[in-house]
């Protein structure tokens, strides 16, 4: 599959309208649903619970084309995050006890106002984390960004698919490991993963390819003997995520022929435990352009919350947040096979 | 065209346990402990698996091998490597054997 250097929205390709995604992942008869499938659990259907990560997508933009991006991101998208909207979240945030902000993009540093949205969620003592994509900590413009994050004890999590540069490059573009382990040594000599300094440094591993994530606990392991030895790099913790069915992941299952057997991977591996603890069940998901989503994946699907809870932050309502039915797909067995999978990593 | 290996016949490997359930049993509990995490890892271990599936070339063990090699960590030069070892041991066990018919150059020829 050769690199991209744009967003798929911008080559007007058809997987780039969300409705062509929906209509391939929720042809009706192929699998069960997975609202159905869901009350193997012993639930009788999908809720969320009290709200401890507020997860804002920062905008669209950034400074790679990862092959697998559910976001469809790249340096041609300008759905940014406004500072009027940015506005509106840390009133949400100053009025309620939500622990937990969760930044991510496209590269969530690229908003303009980026530093000045972290500042104010740390006066308000919210734990920060930023997903960052390594590559832009070392790019022109932004040398500074990782100083201020360590100054602003914000947790990073990286996403960095394996720990030799041949797999990362294929998914995530030529000389993206070569940086990102620049990106690396620049946090861990600013104190990140380093024993004490109470600066966390997570990273991401995704599946190069249309097969499941290996257990966590075990290719931790693997990371950080590779990474140590190699590199002489750190980290705390590794988070196995399996690739949603969306987006260019699933433009690349269709293109390569692997569309059905994942998908039969993936509903053939639900796993009742995994499902329980899926992320929506603790997160709300807030669009660049305000709206509410049950998560990330939702919000790229343009499936927003529903069920009589207030639809955009400036009508957030948390008694009609938590409790809230969660909107599901087809998609969902993404987070539900195997060990699960969440923004931090496996499930069960 | 007919062949004697059929890629769908690897799903159904379960089906040899209709004649003799028991020891289907046996084999399976076996087989899935001896692939479980121990002093080796799971991502080690498949790429013993797949090494020995080329030194034996079965196709379904080929094919099983390479995808669970992926799904346990492993990347494409771990893979490849764990092939060549394969490679090398086959071929070392064939060079090997020359010393035999060294023994039998020197018995027999003055």
């Amino acid at each position: 599959m050769e690199a991209r250097h744009k967003s798929m929205k911008a080559f007007g390709e058809s997987l780039a309208d969300v409705n062509e995604q929906l209509k391939i992942i929720n042809q009706p008869g192929d699998f069960p649903f997975f609202d159905e499938k869901y009350k193997e659990t012993g639930e009788e259907e999908l809720k969320a619970g009290k709200i401890e990560i507020f997860q804002m997508n920062l905008g669209k933009m950034c400074n790679q084309v990862c092959k697998h991006c559910h976001v469809d991101a790249g340096p041609d998208r300008k759905e940014i995050m406004t500072k009027e909207t940015m506005q509106l979240c840390l009133e949400v945030l100053s009025k309620t006890d939500i622990p937990t902000v969760d930044l991510t993009g496209g590269a969530p540093e690229m908003n303009p106002n980026f530093k000045w949205f972290v500042d104010e969620v740390r006066k308000l003592n919210k734990h920060v984390m930023v997903r960052s994509n390594l590559t832009i900590l070392v790019t022109n413009g932004f040398e500074d960004y990782a100083d201020f994050m360590a100054n602003h004890e914000v947790e990073i999590v990286s996403s960095l698919p394996y720990y030799r540069a041949s797999y990362t490059d294929k998914q995530r573009g030529e000389g993206v490991f070569e940086k990102s382990i620049s990106a690396i040594k620049k946090l861990n000599e600013l104190g990140y993963a380093k024993e004490g300094s109470g600066l966390t440094f997570n990273l991401v591993y995704n599946p190069v390819g249309a097969f499941l994530p290996p257990s966590q606990t075990g290719l931790e392991k693997d990371y950080k003997r590779e990474l140590k030895n190699k590199f002489d790099v750190e980290f705390n913790s590794l988070f196995t995520i399996t690739n949603m069915p969306i987006s260019r992941y699933l433009d690349y299952l269709i293109a390569s022929g692997n569309y059905e057997s994942y998908m039969n991977k993936l509903v053939n591996s639900f796993n009742p435990a995994a499902a329980l603890n899926v992320m929506c069940k603790n997160t709300l998901s807030i669009g660049w352009d305000g709206y509410l989503y049950d998560c990330d994946f939702n919000q790229m699907l343009e499936m927003r919350v529903n069920h009589g809870a207030p639809k955009h932050i400036r009508d957030f309502e948390i008694s009609m947040l938590e409790g809230r039915k969660i909107v599901t797909g087809q998609h969902c067995y993404g987070c539900t096979a195997g060990a699960g999978s969440s923004c931090g990593g496996a499930t069960a | 065209m007919e062949t004697y290996y059929n890629p769908a016949d690897l799903a159904k490997f379960g089906e040899i346990g209709e004649g003799a359930p028991e020891l289907w049993k046996k084999f399976s509990e076996w087989y899935g402990e001896v692939f479980k995490e121990g002093a080796l890892s799971e991502r080690e271990k498949s790429l013993i698996a797949l090494a020995v599936a080329h030194a034996i070339q079965c196709p379904y063990c080929i094919d099983a091998y390479s995808q669970d090699s992926l799904a346990k960590g492993a990347d494409l030069e771990q893979m490849t490597e764990a092939v060549h070892v394969a490679s090398a041991i086959r071929g070392g066990a064939s060079l090997v054997h020359g010393v035999q018919m060294k023994n039998i150059n020197e018995k027999m020829t003055m």
